[in-house]
């Protein structure tokens, strides 16, 4: 089949980007979209031109490095997958696709359709950890955890860090990356001990990287690839505000220290 | 004390009423106050179908202590400010969060009502202003205001359509704000479960729907001449 793309392409983080167009002849419905945008790429390196940026690494949905929006939807349009498990053929000939990066302050771009999400990464090292005693593994049934609970917490653990639900809200906001790491570690009896630090220090994170407010509209819980429900974002929000309560310290009872670490930008 | 400079992003993060969070809480509860008085003030307001004198012993009644009504107008005036104080600030963090913006977006998957907050909501405000000067104060009346007669004034005022149909549009504006609003508050404040949160949404719009009837049924029976 034969598609027009429309490709966001900008050679440097600071240098002026813009849309541009590529007909591209013949596609095959087997191909992933990331291997349709490595056949483009071929053609372009051909053509002695820069090969379109994009960040990929398992293309099978498990590490959260791809991600673009397509036609305005993060990963494109099949629920539950991320772009590097979207096939062709999900298209039809003379179909029309406008192809650009994630877009928030917290993503800088890098180069075309590759951003940097580590603001993501600064989120978790705020506080999405359990201290505990590293060595042997002990043994597995000393901790008695519900099923449920368990289960809860392995759907939001699923969460790959991608970034798109940040792409998807017009918000720009983190709150289901951010919930969905509160949520994992909160439901655990390992995670109860920093339950209410973790949730200030993660969120705090959040908001200095300039991450927008949640409106709970729910764009995000319908692109996010591991189908992470914006029921943890509640919640993040109920680890928060029950922390908020809780604190009998001054505003801030935490170690600078580890908040300079934990901070990535100034 | 902490080495880092006092007032710095990071200090600022981590005082509760700075976050995002905290705002949206503070939204929830005062959306929750100001929710409460539109059904309050529209069970009140049925009373025009019993008649001028229902309706006006009702006027009389909401001003017997004085110091009560102005407690509770305080509390609703702090309430709307509180609610578009947070709305202006989480409305410039969302500026502020993505400067560059799509060439194309899709938003399909949210709802019309939850993606027109910040035009419902300033529109609604607009009204409330609007509704203050011509019913409360009669200002806005065009012709003749009667101090202690809501019942005659909230008649002439809706004889006239322009006056009606601004009043429909706020209102109808208002279901839609509502909808979002009930489910959000609940959501903002921690509260979301797998069965009890459909049942929420369902009741959220069950209710903006009753709400939005029983406000513009007034203006309608008036211009079909049933209150005259
Ligand atoms: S490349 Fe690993 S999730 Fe897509």
């Amino acid at each position: 089949m034969k598609l027009t793309l429309h490709i966001w392409r900008q050679r440097s983080p600071t240098a002026k980007g813009q849309m541009v167009r590529y007909d591209v002849p013949d596609v095959s419905p087997d191909m992933s979209f990331l291997e349709m945008l490595d056949v483009v790429n071929e053609g372009l390196i051909l053509k002695g031109e820069e090969p379109i940026a994009f960040e990929h690494d398992c293309r099978e949905g498990i590490c959260g490095s791809c991600g673009f929006m397509i036609n305005g939807v993060a990963h494109g349009p099949s629920r539950g997958t991320a772009v590097c498990q979207l096939h062709m053929r999900q298209y039809k000939d003379g179909d029309v696709l406008f192809v650009e990066p994630f877009r928030a302050r917290a993503f800088p771009l890098l180069k075309d359709l590759a951003v940097d999400r580590r603001a993501l990464d600064r989120i978790i090292t705020a506080g999405g950890y359990i201290s505990v005693r590293t060595g042997s593994a002990p043994e597995g049934n000393v901790i008695p955890v519900p099923k449920e609970k368990a289960e809860l917490a392995m759907d939001a653990a699923a969460c790959i860090g991608c970034g798109a639900c940040v792409a998807a809200c017009p918000n720009a906001s983190a709150a289901l990356f951010t919930g969905a790491k509160i949520t994992h570690l909160g439901l655990l009896p390992q995670g109860q001990a920093e339950r209410d630090q973790r949730a200030k220090k993660m969120v705090a994170q959040a908001n200095v990287e300039v991450f927008g407010n949640c409106t709970n509209i729910g764009e995000c819980e319908a692109v996010c690839p591991k189908e992470i429900k914006i029921e943890v974002i509640a919640r993040m929000n109920r680890d928060y505000l029950k922390a908020a309560w809780k604190n009998r310290e001054s505003y801030r009872d935490d170690d600078p220290v580890e908040l300079a670490l934990s901070r990535g930008k100034p | 004390m902490s080495s880092l400079a006092v007032g710095s992003p990071y200090d600022r993060a981590f005082r509760f009423y700075e976050s995002t969070v905290f705002k949206k809480a503070v939204m929830a509860v005062t959306g929750l106050i100001l929710f409460a008085f539109v059904i309050g003030h529209l069970i009140g307001n049925l009373q025009v179908y019993e008649g001028p004198e229902k309706m006006d012993a009702y006027g009389r009644f909401l001003r017997i202590e004085p110091v009560l009504l102005w407690a509770v107008r305080l509390v609703l005036l702090g309430a709307v400010l509180l609610h578009i104080l947070m709305t202006v600030q989480l409305a410039l963090l969302k500026k502020k969060a993505r400067p560059i913006g799509y060439v194309k977006k899709d938003n399909s998957h949210s709802s019309y009502a939850s993606r027109t907050m910040y035009w419902s909501g300033p529109i609604i405000a607009v009204f409330i202003i609007y509704h203050i000067l011509h019913l409360t104060l009669g200002v806005a009346q065009p012709d003749g205001f009667e101090e202690g007669h809501p019942y005659a004034n909230l008649v002439r005022g809706f004889q006239n359509p322009a006056v009606s149909s601004f009043y429909i549009l706020a209102m109808i504006l208002l279901c839609l704000h509502l909808y979002h609003g009930v489910f959000s508050m609940f959501q903002s404040l921690g509260a979301n479960h797998p069965i009890y949160t459909p049942l929420l949404r369902k009741f959220a719009a069950g209710i903006a729907i009753a709400i939005a009837i029983g406000y513009i049924s007034i203006p309608v029976s008036v211009l079909a001449g049933w209150l005259h």
